[in-house]
């Protein structure tokens, strides 16, 4: 079951990886005028009052924009490397089944839930990502091609996982064996999973961003195909607004677990720490989104800069550091 | 988080006659540190200074740690530690910011609470001269609604209702602010919890080895490291005697322990001594303390016959080092080789022995790892020392070592080779005592707390949870029904009779209705669609 688990995992990688190639292909051969026909579209009329307003008199103020453009935004419809597109989402979903499969299996083989060591953990994070993106592509299809940019997430974190961090499968030590294990451990492992998830539509929003604003070069003209800039900055606060509670309860979880423990709630361990810095910079991303005086693009960065202090605390704490989390 | 975006903006203030400089230092001050700039700038350098607490070595955590890196980095170590690089987090500085940050945020949400009472207790406002500028429009397909009606419809909704002339105001979402500030006030809660433990709470470590002859009653001296809270005096401890009867620790085929279980006697004032048990997760809660399992090891067990034929014996823990628990220590004797005659103790004749316990020894040489966690081969390695072992300098010593000055300086010589001793098996030195494995004891390491602030901190982190999930998911919006156009009317059809003036008589009236979001809402629509669908069909009953 375990060999099973391992090979599971390097055939989802590989659909990952195909997925990836599928959605570059759209992605560079794509109907260029897919975007472009929704942003020129003319905005949706609002429901005149009766035959009231007329005339040449422009009664109406542009409708206000609390309905998100990507409702807008169609599906891709034709061609073939629409095609390509939805190949890849099926490969994505193959994978992701693969995924599952390679969690499952290891679950199966350990014979208890399968986080409980960093490899573990990894897998369920970025199981949890895949299954999010999913979700979101089925009620939002126009963000088909923010795909690309998911597999290719997907495909770094599981290479790095399974090359660097593999563990093998074994049962929990006394320390993991506690209830809080499972609160602790599936709020966190939601919360970053949201987070992984979060971060494509922000660094897609900086690059989109700066494509409107005239930049052409690279990195810039990744962002020609990409949905519209508020689409995908709003789409990056509710990840973010969704994840932050779940990030605190799982800290809260952690911290009572640490009690029973280790005898503290809170010791400033390396991943302590490390967890309080992601929350205060998360904190901060909220605040910032939530001020009109604080610029969007500054907002987004500051969420970026918040995944950055989630990755080194997923991989730099555990291998910089000497702590209490070590059992990986 | 929606933050001062709702605010009503304060009445302009009236000049001051008299200017005052520093009133108007200190009012622009205040104004600064409460703004959310401000506030922004101050999360962030929290984070920023948080991160030398997690590359540094610190006191609170580590201390050997600690004292490793002044050994590695001699010159380093006098400046990184006159900036508080090892106590980042009780440093001046990382203090300064948090408390620029709480106080920054009192000021914040003071007055933010003081609005929102007054908009809680405040009606809605009355409805903007034209309802269609507004992102959300409808007319009504029931054109002489009655505002009473609406007005029910919308309460059974739990809106906010009031009527005035004829017009409905209505709002929602007030939770969304109030959970917000709950946020804020239940951090302010956290951080008392916090400060509150620290200053009445109080912790103390140590090794307790099974055996009743190796229990232990609470008192600061019988810890090896302690810790007291300001407001803690040593007398506060509360009173309760703890025996190690039992611990059983096992562990899979490949060496990783997969089960802990400590079997203890209390002694609790007021009470009978009970028998309980406690593991890894699931503390001994006593009253005013608990005790937690921290690690576990062999206390390896010693008998020393002197060559005067007198018998004594040591239980001396030893410190595990590794996973698989090989275990360091030394079993020291001060009183042995006393003449009989005069009771003098001749202390160039104190005897130690510094050794390597393997619970599992290899099957060949060298016997320095164990490679099993239990004691399935146990073998003991041991080193025999004769002289002062210089326990009467004054000095003083970690009792798992022997005093390397004593070794250095010739007054403490190592007698014979090292020698394997399996349990059971004794050691003729060449004076004629002899030194006998009797056998293992298990020591477990203990951590005693007691910390107050703890339920504080919990119901405050539990509260501030809720009120974050409040403002998060909360929605505030905003609806309006009116009966005709009370502006003045745009022509109905261009070029047509000219309009009637602001008229809502007779049936050319209309029922208007008009929706605003005053938050990042995007399912608005749909709600105000069905809003003013079940106007409509209240309407339609009557």
């Amino acid at each position: 079951m375990a060999a099973l688990s391992d090979q599971l995992l390097v055939v989802s990688i590989m659909a990952y990886l195909v997925a990836m190639i599928c959605h570059a292909v759209e992605f560079a051969f794509g109907d260029r005028s897919l975007v472009g026909r929704a942003a020129v579209r003319p905005a949706r009329e609002p429901a005149l009052v009766g035959a009231g307003a007329g005339g040449d008199q422009p009664a109406f103020e542009p409708p206000a924009v609390d309905e998100p453009a990507a409702d807008r935004l169609d599906p891709p419809s034709s061609g073939r490397a629409a095609l390509a597109g939805r190949i890849a989402v099926v490969l994505t979903v193959v994978a992701a089944v693969l995924h599952l499969g390679t969690l499952v299996t290891r679950g199966i083989a350990a014979e208890r839930m399968p986080w409980g060591n960093m490899y573990e953990f990894v897998l369920a994070v970025t199981f949890v990502g895949i299954a999010a993106w999913l979700g979101l592509l089925l009620r939002r299809p126009g963000l088909r091609h923010l795909g690309l940019f998911m597999t290719l997430v997907m495909v770094l974190l599981l290479g790095v996982t399974g090359l660097v961090i593999y563990t093998p499968v074994g049962p929990l030590v006394p320390a993991l064996d506690s209830y809080w294990f499972y609160v602790h451990i599936s709020a966190i492992g939601l919360a970053s999973g949201a987070f992984v998830l979060g971060i494509v539509p922000a660094v897609l929003y900086l690059l989109r961003n700066g494509y409107d604003q005239g930049k052409r070069g690279f990195p810039y003209s990744l962002a020609e195909r990409v949905p519209a800039a508020d689409v995908l900055e709003r789409l990056t606060f509710r990840i973010h607004a969704f994840a932050f509670p779940l990030w605190t309860m799982g800290v809260i979880g952690g911290a009572i677990w640490a009690e029973a423990s280790w005898g503290r709630y809170w010791g400033w361990d390396p991943k302590e720490t490390w967890s309080f810095i992601s929350w205060v910079i998360y904190a901060g991303y909220l605040h910032a989104r939530a001020t009109p005086s604080v610029k969007r693009k500054v907002a987004t960065w500051i969420a970026i800069i918040g995944f950055l202090s989630m990755l080194m605390n997923l991989f730099g704490v555990n291998l910089f550091f000497e702590g209490l989390h070590s059992y990986a | 988080m929606s933050v001062v975006e709702d605010r009503v903006a304060p009445p302009a203030a009236p000049p001051p006659r008299r200017p005052n400089r520093v009133l108007a230092l200190l009012r622009n001050s205040w104004r600064q540190l409460t703004s959310m700039r401000t506030a922004l700038v101050l999360l962030f350098l929290l984070a920023v200074a948080a991160i030398p607490g997690s590359i540094l070595p610190q006191r609170d955590v580590n201390i050997e740690n600690v004292e490793a890196y002044r050994r590695a980095n001699p010159d380093l170590y006098p400046i990184i530690d006159r900036l508080g690089g090892f106590d980042v987090f009780a440093s001046p500085w990382f203090s300064a910011i948090y408390v620029l940050l709480f106080v920054s945020l009192i000021g914040c949400i003071v007055p933010r609470l003081r609005d929102h009472v007054r908009a809680l207790r405040a009606a809605p406002p009355a409805a903007p001269r034209r309802l269609d500028r507004l992102p959300q429009h409808a007319v009504l397909a029931a054109p002489a609604a009655d505002p009473a009606r609406i007005a029910a419809v919308l309460r059974k909704r739990r809106w906010r209702v009031v009527v005035r002339d004829g017009e409905v105001s209505a709002e929602k979402g007030y939770l969304k602010e109030t959970g917000n500030l709950i946020f804020h006030f239940a951090l302010i809660g956290v951080l008392f919890g916090v400060a509150f433990g620290s200053w009445y709470g109080w912790h103390g470590n140590r090794l307790l080895v099974a055996g009743p002859d190796t229990a232990f009653c609470n008192n600061l001296q019988q810890y090896a490291e302690t810790g007291l809270g300001p407001r803690v005096d040593a007398a506060d401890l509360p009173p309760f005697c703890l025996e190690l009867t039992d611990f059983d620790a096992r562990f899979l085929d490949t060496g990783q322990p997969s089960y802990f279980q400590a079997s203890a006697k209390v002694d609790e004032a007021g009470g009978e001594p009970r028998d309980v048990e406690f593991s890894v997760n699931s503390p001994l809660r006593l009253d005013g303390a608990s005790a937690y399992l921290l690690g576990h090891g062999y206390a390896p067990v010693i008998r020393y016959t002197d060559r005067l034929g007198r018998v004594q014996t040591s239980v001396a823990p030893f410190l595990t080092t590794d996973g698989n628990l090989t275990g360091e220590g030394v079993a020291a004797f001060p009183d042995v080789n006393i003449d009989p005659a005069t009771g003098d103790r001749d202390p160039d004749q104190q005897m130690a022995f510094e050794g390597i316990y393997l619970p599992t020894a290899p099957d060949a040489p060298p016997y320095v790892r164990s490679v099993f966690p239990a004691e399935r081969s146990p073998a003991l390695m041991l080193i025999a020392y004769r002289g002062n072992l210089g326990l009467d300098a004054g000095i003083p010593s970690s009792v798992y070592v022997l005093d390397q000055r004593q070794v250095e300086a010739g007054k403490l010589k190592q007698i014979g080779e090292a020698k394997l001793m399996r349990p059971g098996e004794s050691w003729t030195l060449d004076d004629g005592s002899t030194v006998e494995f009797v056998g293992t004891r298990e020591f477990i390491t203990l951590s005693v707390r007691y910390d107050p602030g703890e339920r504080i901190v919990l119901v405050s982190s539990i509260v501030m949870l809720a009120g974050l999930m409040m403002s998060i998911f909360g929605k505030r919006r905003r609806i309006w029904f009116r009966t005709g156009p009370a502006r003045p009317a745009t022509p109905a059809v261009a070029g047509t009779e000219p309009p009637a003036t602001a008229s809502t008589t007779g049936g050319s009236s209309l029922m208007e209705a008009g929706g605003l979001p005053r938050t990042d809402y995007s399912g608005f629509a749909d709600e105000f669609k069905q809003l003013v669908a079940a106007v409509e069909r209240s309407e339609g009953k009557s």
